[in-house]
């Protein structure tokens, strides 16, 4: 496949290797370092690092700004855009400042509720959703025009991501909607974290039996617990979030000191199973606050070193 | 049956306590009544089925806003009691005296008073 | 229809409390369905009004009327004759009536008596629900007849977010999920096939956004 855009993530993929993407949750706070210093823990295990933007409605320090630093330190960034706090007129600004600064990847997203952050009496934009902000990033790239319609002095080279949940609701329209993103633009997709490795597997066969893993490289999403508790909180508390009993009691059948370690065995034994199925393309490792694993992680399943010369 | 109850009590009769709306109770407070209980068949038992289950309601809604209004929703309450249950009668009567008794009197009325005391 | 609830009483206490003489003007339509500010409403908020003052020592004259429209000139003008005689005015219309009361009568005070909610239909006794978002350019005919602008918590054109579970809302278990009620309904019309169309970006210049809105008739006017 030929590449479209300067992206690093976008040539290894091409070049047929199965990449791997993390993330870092900005501070809540102006320290850069926050960043900085999880970015080196982890930049030679990964090909190109997501910075989350405002999650779950908590104000923290914008994606944009964060990952001008990381480009700043020679590394690949994934800006990150929800468009629920954000305009048409500010979307694409605040696209054409990180491409200002040649950052290459771009996840776009709805983003959650801000019920559910610091700012709950808040007005929320969702001037567009996330299939209509990829058609925008893509229009802005491949036609080099605003919105509006007037030209773009050098168009944003953006390589263009969504995320997919295979596990919300309803699971019927989970391919149909795939295949919508698809037909939008979208070139690489990230998953949310898997757990119910079953379930994953009999979306990615739908994926296949539409030939939608041809079309868009799919990274599939990890997470380690840290605990019994951890894995209760997601079966639980969040939405479209799919963990198996079988997967809580592992946890919680070993006694607490151990937990950490189990999750990583979880997690890597999860990647094992996940690098046979047709169709993954790679792994989108998410140990937020717990960065300091995912080096752990990616060598034990057999993905280090990163591909360098590309 | 010739119980007596206390003569603090004033019957109004209606068919069915499923008559009573808020604004009636409302009405009765402003008029000076220090308190006031509906006096339901037993549920379940209603003769027109459902009449005492939307007292009930209304009643709550009621005394929620007699609260709102710090005259009190506890001079308020909902009683169901058989038809033929002439002891059990006496026996809320007693005791819805005691309780508003012990209350004191309905605070709108306080107020004129110490008006015209003063 | 639309739908509101009455203000807390101390708060309309708050906007009365310095006078003595108002009236209260309550409206036949919406929210006398919605059981906030008709016939009915006027006269429980009187009466609790009044016995709110009488218990402060103060007294409270409350003139009652209910008038078939609040947001119409010719219904506004029956109280004409009368309103100089009050200090001033809680009305238990939609906020359109209180405004319209307020234009009308200009140097009369006036207060709403109630918070005006959403427009919407009585989905059970008691219980009403948000349907429209008055968007001016409604798309209910690419929906099968369900709204995600207004029922959907994220306004999404091209739902369902990742957060929907069990067909209901991410914010809340009572809530239902607009884009499992919008595919439910395409499965049911054997329409399913149209989930894959893109819902182009919407224009929003007819929604609050593009400023207060107008509708002219050549035709009427006069």
């Amino acid at each position: 496949m030929n590449t479209k855009t300067p992206s690093r993530l976008e040539k290894i993929l091409a070049a047929g290797h199965l990449a791997v993407t993390s993330e870092c949750g900005p501070p809540r706070g102006s320290d850069p370092e926050a960043i900085t210093k999880k970015a080196k823990m982890i930049k030679d295990y990964v090909d190109a690092i997501n910075i989350t933007d405002n999650q779950t409605s908590v104000t923290r320090l914008c994606s944009l700004a964060s990952v001008i630093h990381l480009k700043l330190m020679g590394l690949d960034p994934i800006l990150q855009m929800v468009t629920r706090d954000r305009n048409r007129i500010a979307l694409q600004s605040d696209i054409l400042g990180a491409a200002s600064f040649d950052i290459n990847n771009i996840l776009c997203l709805s983003g959650d509720h801000q019920q559910f952050g610091d700012c709950p009496k808040g007005q929320n934009v969702f001037d567009m959703d996330s299939m209509q902000l990829i058609q925008t990033v893509r229009y802005m790239r491949d036609e080099g025009k605003f919105l509006g319609g007037d030209d773009i002095g050098r168009p944003p080279q953006m390589f263009v991501g969504a995320a997919a949940n295979p596990f919300a609701d309803p699971f019927e329209i989970r391919v149909p909607r795939l295949a919508k993103k698809v037909a939008a633009g979208v070139e690489f997709i990230q998953t949310q974290c898997i757990y119910n490795l079953d379930k994953f597997e009999l979306w990615m066969k739908q994926v296949r039996d539409r030939g939608l893993h041809e079309k868009v490289y799919i990274l599939a999403g990890v997470t380690p617990f840290k605990s019994a508790g951890m894995a209760k909180y997601m079966k639980n508390r969040v939405p479209g979030m799919d963990v198996p009993d079988e997967v809580v009691k592992r946890m919680s059948d070993v006694p607490k000191e151990k937990q950490p370690e189990e999750g990583i065995n979880i997690c890597v034994e999860s990647i094992q199973r996940l690098k046979e199925v047709e169709g993954i393309r790679g792994f989108h490792i998410m140990a937020i606050e717990w960065e300091e694993k995912v080096p752990e992680i990616v060598e034990r399943t057999g993905l280090y070193p990163r591909p360098k010369d590309l | 049956m010739r119980l007596t109850y206390p003569d603090s009590i004033r019957i109004i009769r209606l068919p069915c306590t499923g008559k009573v709306d808020v604004i009636h109770m409302m009405e009765a407070f402003q008029k000076g009544a220090d308190g006031v209980y509906v006096a339901g068949c037993l549920e379940g038992e209603c003769h027109y089925l459902t009449g005492n289950l939307k007292a009930k309601k209304r009643v709550e809604y009621t005394k929620k806003l007699l609260d709102e209004i710090g005259v009190g929703g506890e001079r308020l309450e909902m009683h169901n009691i058989a038809a033929s249950d002439g002891p059990r009668f006496a026996e809320v009567a007693k005791e819805m005296h005691e309780k508003i008794k012990a209350l004191g009197p309905n605070p709108i009325k306080g107020a004129t008073l110490n008006k015209k005391a003063a | 229809m639309i739908v509101a609830e009455r203000k807390p009483i101390d708060e309309i206490i708050g906007f009365i409390k310095n006078y003595k003489k108002i009236l209260l003007v309550g409206c036949n339509e919406c929210v006398t369905v919605c059981y906030a500010g008709g016939k009915k409403e006027v006269g429980i908020l009187a009466s609790a009004l009044k016995m709110a003052f009488k218990k402060e020592g103060k007294e409270l004259e409350i003139e009652e009327v209910t008038l078939e429209r609040q947001c119409d000139h010719e219904y506004l003008e029956e109280i004409r004759s009368i309103i100089d005689q009050y200090e001033a005015v809680v009305s238990l219309a939609c906020g359109v009536g209180v405004q319209f009361m307020a234009e009308k009568y200009f140097s009369t005070p006036v207060f709403p008596g109630v918070n005006t909610c959403f427009l919407g239909v009585t989905e059970a006794s008691g219980v009403w629900t948000e349907r429209c978002q008055a968007c001016g350019q409604c798309i209910l005919g690419q929906t099968a007849g369900i709204c995600p602008i207004s029922r959907c918590a994220k306004r999404l054109l091209n739902g369902p977010c990742g957060g929907s579970t069990n067909g209901k809302c991410e914010i809340s278990k009572d809530l239902d999920c607009a884009w499992q009620l919008i595919i439910d309904r395409l499965k049911e019309l054997d329409r399913l096939d149209d989930y894959e169309e893109i819902m182009p970006i919407k224009d929003w210049s007819t929604e609050r956004a593009g400023g207060p809105r107008k509708v002219v008739r050549e035709d009427l006017k006069s």
